[in-house]
């Protein structure tokens, strides 16, 4: 790479997902980190509870993020070649358990106020 | 000492604050100021390299005239065909239109460039119409000798067990149609490639691999062979590279043919045949001879030469190359060894390396700064020394992301993160997803 920017970087994301779709997921992480940070405030504490399923759910964001980036790009677990490949899938499925944990405990704060 | 003639004055002061404001608050990130010129800049070839490269000028020059000369209404997004050909991407994947990545302000000329006069400084069209430059870059890309292959055309590509990637978009699904049926019936395939300086020297390799990946989960090991043929003595021109190679071909059970030349080919019978080259052992002397290789699917890379204008015009190297026509140029500068107006970009380079989009990518910006230090009457520091650039598919899910110089040496991007030869998901997942991206980056003069 030549003058890897984040500019640059930018432009690729943009690229790989179209401009609209790209920065509409941009904004749709920012919202949910939002309402995420709003509950917090909001409630003033954690909910175990409701921590609890968003915990439960972190596996299959996990897997779901795995084979959603293998479906897209054509490659299996069998792909897995070297150290670099295990952190890069361990990278994705921490990204896609955490941001299934924070959408999770957001929506149950959102909706099911008063069950808890 | 005093200031004369700075106001004092409160609304001189708010005037300042107003000013330092205004410059605070435009063009961030900080650009250096345009460069005013009246230059005539003429760019032939609006592929990757003229493209990328008048989009960085717009940014840099204020009031030059700028024409780009291209008949070519679609652009190919070249480093796709592999993939294409391998059936993991439509034809489409590579194909937009010319104009969607020209800037503003600029003038296209859609015809072909017919002949250049490099001492009057003036290049006529194929319609005629004639443009004078100040500063002239070639970059019109090369032409595929199909015709140097006996028996074989385009219109054979899909059929009979015959590929050609090259070719273009659709040839290059056809190729799959063809590749396709042989890793679903097995038999088998011949790879070649030409005796010629290439495109990308890894896309025949990338070729073998994958057809033999995708036919091991499909038809099956034991059902089918590939034979992999070159006119070269080495597998691949980095020596290290070569060795990694014959290594992999070695586990995937590849066989090779060096030094295997295709002459002419026997479409009705599937027969190819080959001059193979041998030095005698006493006399050192090359000793030819035919060699016929059946086939089921074999796939065809043609000879590759600089375009007919360019051999004409007396650019070309006159003492390499010369069956070729690449421009003589410098190969740190890319300048004209002859005449210092003119530079070469991409493909039509006569330089050692370079024929990928990954090479245009560090070539632009050494172009760009030597032509804007000639417009300002300094000579320009950039220097290109050679990188090219290959994530070489080893199977479908893996690639080994291969980047080397002008020495063979290899240059690594992330040393220490991606091992350069090594089979990689990571390296696959960047030919898949961020090649295309930072390619597009690329046009746009933004990479």
């Amino acid at each position: 790479m030549k003058e890897l920017t984040f500019e640059t970087l930018i432009a690729v994301f943009e690229e790989i997902f179209g401009q609209g779709l790209f920065w509409a997921m941009v904004v749709a992480a920012l919202l949910v980190t939002a309402a995420y940070l709003y509950v917090l405030i909001r409630d003033r504490s954690m909910s175990m509870r409701k921590f609890l399923l968003a915990q439960l759910s972190m596996p299959f964001g996990a897997v779901a993020s795995v084979l959603f980036i293998q479906a897209m790009t054509d490659s299996h677990f069998r792909d897995i070649g070297g150290p670099i490949d295990v952190i890069v899938l361990l990278g994705v499925a921490v990204l896609g358990a955490v941001g299934t944990a924070i959408l999770v405990y957001t929506a149950q704060s959102l909706f099911r106020r008063k069950s808890t | 000492m005093t200031l004369k003639g700075l106001s004092t004055s409160r609304r001189g002061f708010l005037g300042l604050g107003a000013a330092g404001l205004a410059t605070a608050g435009l063009g961030l990130p900080a650009r250096a100021a345009k460069l005013a010129t009246k230059a005539r800049i003429v760019i032939i070839g609006a592929g990757a390299a003229g493209t990328a490269l008048v989009n960085r000028l717009v940014e840099r020059l204020e009031g030059a005239q700028i024409t780009i000369v291209d008949a070519r209404a679609e652009h190919l997004y070249q480093p796709g065909l592999s993939l294409v050909a391998a059936g993991l991407k439509p034809a489409s994947y590579t194909l937009s239109q010319t104009t969607d990545w020209l800037p503003d302000g600029i003038a296209l000329v859609a015809e072909n460039a017919a002949a250049i006069d490099p001492i009057a400084k003036i290049v006529a069209t194929t319609s005629g119409q004639t443009v004078a430059y100040d500063f002239l870059i070639v970059a019109p890309g090369l032409v595929l000798d199909h015709d140097a292959i006996e028996g074989f055309s385009l219109d054979l590509v899909g059929q009979n067990g015959i590929g050609a990637l090259y070719a273009g978009p659709d040839y290059a699904a056809k190729t799959w149609v063809a590749a396709k049926r042989f890793t679903e019936e097995g038999g088998l395939a011949v790879m070649t490639r030409p005796a010629t300086e290439m495109k990308c020297a890894g896309a025949p390799l990338k070729h073998a691999f994958l057809v033999e990946d995708i036919a091991s989960r499909t038809v099956g090991l034991g059902k089918f062979e590939v034979h992999y043929t070159a006119p070269q003595g080495a597998l691949f021109g980095v020596p290290i590279v070569a060795e990694k190679v014959r290594m992999l071909f070695g586990q995937r059970g590849i066989k090779t043919h060096m030094s295997h030349k295709l002459v002419s080919i026997e479409p009705g019978q599937k027969r190819a045949m080959f001059e193979k080259t041998e030095l005698d052992a006493a006399t050192k002397a090359e000793i030819k001879t035919m060699v016929e290789l059946p086939y089921d699917y074999l796939h065809v890379i043609p000879p590759q030469r600089a375009p007919e204008v360019i051999r004409q015009s007396g650019l070309s190297w006159a003492d390499k190359w010369t069956d070729q026509g690449w421009v003589e140029v410098d190969q740190k500068t890319l300048r004209h060894l002859r005449y210092p107006e003119i530079f070469a970009l991409g493909d039509v380079a006569g330089v050692p390396k370079g024929k990928t989009a990954a090479s245009v990518k560090w070539m632009v910006p050494v172009v760009e700064d030597h032509l804007i230090a000639a417009i300002e009457g300094r000579e320009g520091t950039e220097v290109y020394d050679g990188y090219t650039s290959c994530p070489l598919i080893t199977r479908v899910g893996r690639a080994m992301l291969v980047e080397f110089d002008y020495n063979n040496n290899l240059v690594p991007s992330f040393p220490g993160m991606i091992a350069p030869l090594e089979e990689l998901w990571i390296s696959w997942l960047m030919k898949e997803v961020a090649l295309k991206a930072t390619y597009n980056a690329m046009l746009r003069g933004k990479a």
